[in-house]
């Protein structure tokens, strides 16, 4: 006998109201069909381009940042800042032209530390700007508190909707805005949530399941739904989002924090190695002016990387944003970088939300054209994805022309019921006599022509046992099957007749290039785990199919949760995607937990990041973006560091030369006079820091690919490129600024 | 003498019998360092001292046998050294000093051994022995212990112990140390090194003047001096004297007893934490800065020579021994100052800006190619967290170096780590520069001058114990400053050592993945060789510009 006949929804599929039980009575349609999830494979993960404009309108920003207080959270950028106004000071007492250079110099520096903190920020905050629109003071129609769902005309009262408290029950109808975040408790609703997804097509939420969730500062379209409070005023997921993408809440991530200790230690190191250089100088009758050793010290701690650090960040949180993904935390974004281990549920993510027919297999005696033909007409009507792939595939593989539904005159068509579990038509012959088809679950249709066999008892046997043997095989290879008969009345009813045509084979289809990205994943030391509700069986071909490295089948939430303790009881981190609230714990318990936005308030509180296209293949590019985010930092570091060998070259013959000139054969760059030199060291110090901006927002380029390639092209471009790089900028300034009178 | 081809087979000679020792003693050490079973006497001893040799320590606990042993080490031979006259065998040596008491007291604790008193004068037999031979022993022991423990933090998993300092201690000396002295001690003898009780023997040389000359126990403390990098010589001249290092097979064996346990270290490394591998990576760096800096030096040596009887004798003679020669004193010069031994065959201040100026750069790298016993493997692999954090970063993840992750706290330890030296150095180095009596105390003027002083902070904080010369070093103000630098690079490096072990055993270990930097490539060795080189040169360039620079760039 068939194993599993009855194609049901594998996954935790959420109820969609629309959906009826079709023909192959298989998976409703389900939301939004996840867009392009091929093409991140070619495409980089990069954000917008920088609008040069942006540098100007966030100048005054980066003013305001000058102050100590806020300067004193970078370290590195506190001591320019200090070492300029030691300048400014010296620079009054002993006025010089290199002097003036230097000190304004300095402070430009700084500026432009802050700059591209400001600019960063300023992306944010447009997006904010947009949001707090949204969050127009709304008048909340709040039911009595002891109200529960079924209550007939409950008194309401009106109230601000910044006087919501938790639990409350708010009413709303339509064309009114939802005061705050909740879950829908009565009734079902559209509601248009274009103001934080952006996505224009309304949304369907209704009371219980798994699309009950509504945000605060959506709007109702149609109908009246009944809300129960889950957030506190202030903290509501809109509010969240604004304090996220201004960077307000953003606090300093581990690996920030760890490359903090050392940008602040290479910074005392350096500073103890100027400092204790005069004592050396003036014994070698050297002693320098406090303006070049400040300007030594700004030139060797690392200001490229301390300048653009938390630009980086903002930045990393940035893209996500224009992914339409929000992270509740900075840590969760560091932690997708790590991420061991990816829990992907197979409808939606793996494979397309549907089953498609793959092939049709006609038992012994009926031609494979007939069963075609069939399958079919059986299909007309059947609008789901199923029945479609059914008709499409006979028509290409058969070239059998779609018939329309009014072609097929006396038609009666036998729609699938949940108890019949199968489908097809029963068409008036011109002698009078009724040709029924019938396709749908094997010992459904197998029932259905038994009793429609009439008198020839033995040969149905034959051709049902051919046909249990193809059914078996096909649920064998993880497919379903979908058994089709034919049954023959005369008009007088006297001769009927039934046979079994053959069987269609379902499969899941495994959307086109998921095996290269799960080959580029693995290569990035990434394992992909398939979430399925499918047997095991259907589950290891799907698996194989795809190529992904492992698969949960029969899963439920509880499996989940024990196979993401077990993964990190190996030291691994584990990403997820998740809706339901059942998925919660799990979701919680994962490093990384992306919620999608259709899910449950439930879900969205228990993940660390929430995806308003609900599309769980973004997992895949959040990695990608988390891992991009390390990188610039760490590109960046080396650049910076290896940047220093240039600036000693330039200013240690500056400074000694003149004793000992010998020091000379330093000066391998030939720089005009001690003054430029050191200036232009200086002027290139703070110029980089602008010319890295775009680079620190978008993200250094990057390719998934293992880390030893990574690290080699990262050490040539930026460790090579950062210690070659100042040799020529420094010298092309010095050619320029050796004009400049005072500077001689 | 300075025939080429002579210069290259002792060097092939070095490394064949460097990479035949790596395996053997570096796997022994691993046995040692990890086996459960204690010998009868080592139970006995534990039994003694009141230890539960079966009772690992934490961190925490571990630091503080080291400081509480050591402290114990510099008290006792600071009373030893005040009170030698009282003692047999002192041959009417006078009491040291206070001040140069407590310079030699902690330059023989922290595995310094920089001597500012000579031998043969200032010491009696007794103390040399007794005193000075035994902190030999024990000072680098106490090295491999605490790198011991940094491997544990490596290897272990979500635990709060990093093994037993007693135990680690008795059985390094017992087990490692001791054997091999013996046997080479015996070595020495029969090569022509002395080892005996004799006192000031009055002497007629061959032109009619008296000469006094000191026997006693050299051979025995020789053969420690060198295999626990120590270096501090039983006589004024340290090994370039005929009694402790008589011919060219005694030298070579010799530079080859103060490679041999900073080299085998990295497979005892590789074996205990499971990933030979790892092993070779780290040797490897150690061996192309130890390869380059031999090559510099011993380049500059025949060719940058600046004297007019430096060209007769085709090469810079001056300050080295004549049997010897220029490739057997290059090659010693370079391997003293790169592991922490600071034994010298001749005379660093003598030797051309660039030999000599690579000898301070040797120091400043921070003894870590191959470096002291045990200090030189726990040098580079705080180096290797610094390097793997920053490549880590660069393949996009947090990083993570043999399984564990590099955070926060592992950074601070590291970082504070390599801020010491530095700091000790260059302010050390810069107060005396300010000071007009200490800048007196300068042999020379100009660069080379600064040079002298710069060599002394930098011998002293990394803990190499070896002189430039040229420096009148035995004032209060010197034994002081260079004692306080000595006992700071020494023992804060390794409380930040075992703080980071710690908080390594507490971490559970990440599975490696295709994603996970590999640290034993190539690539790794090439990026760590240039970390060490950058992150040292850069804060070092200045004082170098105007010591051996300034000197050597005309």
């Amino acid at each position: 006998m068939p194993t599993n006949p009855d194609p049901k929804p594998d996954d935790a599929n959420p109820g969609d109201p629309k959906s009826g039980g079709t023909a192959s009575g298989a998976v409703p349609d389900r939301p939004p069909a996840p867009k392009d999830p091929l093409a991140p494979n070619t495409r980089r993960i990069a954000g917008g381009l920088m609008d040069p404009r942006q540098l100007v309108t966030s100048f005054p920003g980066a003013l305001r940042k000058l102050d100590p207080r806020l300067m004193f959270h970078s370290p590195v950028m506190f001591v320019v800042e200090v070492g300029a106004v030691f300048t400014t000071v010296s620079a009054i007492i002993h006025p010089s032209v290199f002097a003036w250079v230097i000190t304004v110099w300095l402070w430009l520096t700084t500026v432009f530390a802050n700059l591209s903190e400001a600019v960063a920020e300023g992306r944010g905050k447009a997006q904010a700007e947009t949001l707090r629109r949204t969050k127009t003071d709304t008048v909340a129609r709040r039911l009595p508190s002891g109200w529960k769902p079924g209550t007939r005309d409950p008194v309401e009262e009106q109230v601000s909707a910044t006087q919501l408290r938790l639990g409350d029950y708010v009413v709303i109808e339509a064309g009114q805005i939802i005061p705050g975040d909740g879950d829908v408790v009565e009734g079902v609703a559209s509601v248009d949530e274009s103001a934080i997804t952006g996505e224009s097509a309304p949304v369907i939420r209704e009371s219980g399941g798994d699309r009950s969730a509504v945000t605060g500062g959506t709007k109702v379209l149609s109908d009246r739904i009944v809300v129960r409070i889950t957030s506190r005023p202030g903290e509501t997921f809109i509010d969240r989002m604004i304090a996220m993408v201004e960077g307000a809440a953003r606090q300093k991530t581990p690996n920030e924090i760890a490359l903090n200790i050392l940008l602040a230690s290479l910074t005392i190191v350096f500073l103890i190695a100027v400092v204790t250089l005069q004592p050396f100088a003036i014994y070698a009758h050297a002693e320098q002016p406090i303006v070049i050793l400040i300007a030594l010290v700004v030139a060797l701690i690392p200001t490229t990387i301390g300048a653009l650090l938390s630009a980086i960040g903002i930045a990393g949180m940035d893209r996500l944003v224009q992914r339409n993904v929000l992270a509740m935390s900075g840590r969760a974004v560091e932690a997708a970088g790590d991420v061991n281990t990816l829990l992907l549920d197979k409808t939606g993510t793996i494979t397309l939300g549907n089953r498609q027919a793959a092939e049709f297999l006609p038992v012994e005696g009926v031609g494979v054209e007939e069963l075609a033909d069939a399958a079919q007409i059986s299909s007309i009507v059947d609008e789901t994805p199923e029945g479609r792939s059914i008709v499409v595939l006979a028509k290409e593989r058969y070239a059998l022309r779609g018939r329309e539904e009014g072609e097929l005159a006396d038609a009666e068509f036998v729609p699938f019921t949940a108890q019949s579990r199968m489908s097809g038509v029963d068409l008036t012959l011109p002698d009078g006599g009724i040709r029924s088809l019938r396709k749908g679950a094997a010992a459904a249709v197998m029932r259905w022509v038994r009793e429609h066999a009439g008198g020839e008892g033995a040969a149905v046997g034959t051709a049902t046992r051919a046909a249990g043997a193809i059914v078996d095989g096909i649920s064998a290879s993880g497919g379903t099957p979908l058994v089709v008969a034919e049954a023959m009345t005369s008009g007088d009813a006297r001769v009927r007749s039934a046979r079994v045509l053959g069987v269609i084979h379902l499969k899941d289809v495994v959307k086109e290039g998921m095996r290269e990205r799960f080959d580029e994943l693995r290569r990035m030391g990434i394992r992909t785990v398939m979430i399925t509700g499918d047997n095991p069986l259907t589950a290891r071909a799907i698996a194989e199919e795809a190529g992904v490295d492992d698969f949960l089948a029969e899963a439920t939430p509880e499996d989940k949760m024990a196979l993401i303790r077990s993964e990190q009881g190996g030291g691994k981190l584990v990403a997820m995607t998740g809706d339901g609230t059942n998925d919660a714990p799990a979701l919680a318990q994962a490093d990384v937990g992306v919620a999608m936005n259709t899910g449950t308030s439930a879900a969205k509180e228990a993940g660390n990041m929430v995806d308003l296209d609900s599309n769980p293949t973004k997992l895949i590019e959040i990695v990608a973006i988390g891992k991009q985010l390390l990188i610039t930092r760490g590109a960046l570091t080396t650049f910076s560091i290896a940047n220093d060998v240039a600036k000693y070259f330039a200013i240690i013959p500056a400074m000694f030369a003149v004793v000992y000139p010998g020091l000379d054969n330093l000066n391998v760059m030939r720089l005009h006079s001690p003054t430029s030199a050191i200036s232009s060291a200086i002027i290139f110090n703070a110029l980089i820091i602008v010319a890295l901006i775009p680079l620190a927002l978008r993200g250094v380029r990057y390719r998934p690919s293992s880390a030893s390639a990574l690290l080699s092209r990262n050490i040539w471009l930026y460790g090579l490129g950062g210690l070659v790089l100042p040799f020529v900028g420094i010298k092309v300034i010095d050619l320029i600024i050796q004009f400049v009178p005072g500077l001689r | 003498m300075n025939d080429p081809l002579a210069g290259w087979l002792q060097i092939l000679a070095l490394v064949v019998a460097l990479a035949l020792s790596f395996r053997p003693l570096g796997d022994y050490m691993a046995y040692v360092l990890t086996s459960p079973r204690h010998r009868r006497t080592e139970r006995l001893l534990y039994r003694l001292g009141g230890v539960a040799a079966d009772a690992d320590q934490t961190w925490a606990a571990f630091l503080r046998s080291v400081l509480a042993f050591s402290l114990v080490s510099v008290l006792f031979l600071y009373a030893f050294l005040r009170l030698q006259n009282h003692f047999p065998l002192a041959l009417n040596t006078p009491a040291m000093d206070a001040d140069q008491s407590f310079n030699t007291a902690v330059s023989f604790v922290t595995n310094t051994n920089w001597q500012s008193y000579s031998g043969e004068s200032a010491l009696g037999h007794l103390v040399q022995m007794a005193g000075l031979a035994v902190q030999n022993f024990v000072s680098a022991a106490v090295g491999i212990a605490v790198v011991a423990a940094l491997i544990r933090g490596f290897t272990r998993q979500k635990t709060d112990r990093v093994g037993n300092f007693w135990v680690d201690l008795t059985r390094i000396v017992l087990r490692v140390l001791l054997p091999i002295c013996v046997v080479f001690a015996i070595v020495l003898v029969a090569s022509g090194v002395v080892q005996n009780f004799h006192g000031i023997q009055p002497v007629m040389t061959l032109s009619g003047d008296m000469q006094s000359i000191t026997g006693g126990p050299v051979a025995s403390q020789e053969v420690i001096k060198e295999l626990g990098t120590n270096g501090g010589g039983f006589y004024n001249a340290n090994s370039a004297h005929p009694f402790e290092n008589p011919t060219g097979f005694t030298n070579w064996l010799e530079i080859y007893l103060l490679l041999v346990i900073p080299f085998s270290l990295p497979r005892t490394f590789g074996t205990m934490t499971g990933d030979r591998r790892q092993g070779y990576a780290i040797v490897g760096v150690m061996a192309l800065i130890w390869a380059a800096s031999v090559a510099i030096v011993t380049a500059n040596e025949l060719h940058s020579v600046s004297s007019s009887a430096g060209h007769t004798a085709g090469g810079m003679m001056e300050g080295k021994e004549q049997r010897f020669g220029i490739w057997s004193s290059a090659l010693f010069a370079a391997a003293t100052t790169l592991t922490s031994c600071g034994a010298v065959n001749s005379f660093h201040d003598s030797y051309t800006p660039g030999g000599g100026g690579m000898t301070i750069f040797n120091m400043m790298l921070g003894e870590i190619a191959p470096g002291g016993t045990g200090s030189g493997l726990y040098g580079i692999l705080v180096l290797a967290i610094v390097a793997v954090f920053v490549a880590g970063l660069m393949v996009g993840r947090t990083p993570e170096y043999l399984g564990k992750k590099l955070r926060g706290q592992q950074m601070k330890f590291a970082s504070l780590y390599i801020l010491t030296t530095p700091a000790v150095v260059l302010t050390g180095a810069g107060i005396a520069m300010a000071l007009p009596g200490e800048r007196a105390a300068m042999l020379n003027p100009g660069p080379h001058g600064f040079s002298e002083v710069l060599y002394a902070f930098t011998s002293a904080a990394n803990n190499n114990g070896s002189a430039f010369a040229g420096l009148s070093a035995n004032t209060v103000w010197y034994n002081t400053a260079l004692g306080l630098a000595m006992l700071i690079g020494r023992f804060l490096p390794i409380v930040f050592v075992l703080a980071l072990a710690g908080s390594l055993a507490a971490q559970q270990p990440v599975p490696v993945t295709a994603g996970t930097l590999p640290t034993h490539r190539p690539l790794f060795v090439g990026l760590l060789t240039g970390v060490i080189l950058i992150v040292v040169g850069l804060t070092y360039f200045p004082a170098l510009a105007l010591g051996p620079l300034a000197e050597g760039l005309r």
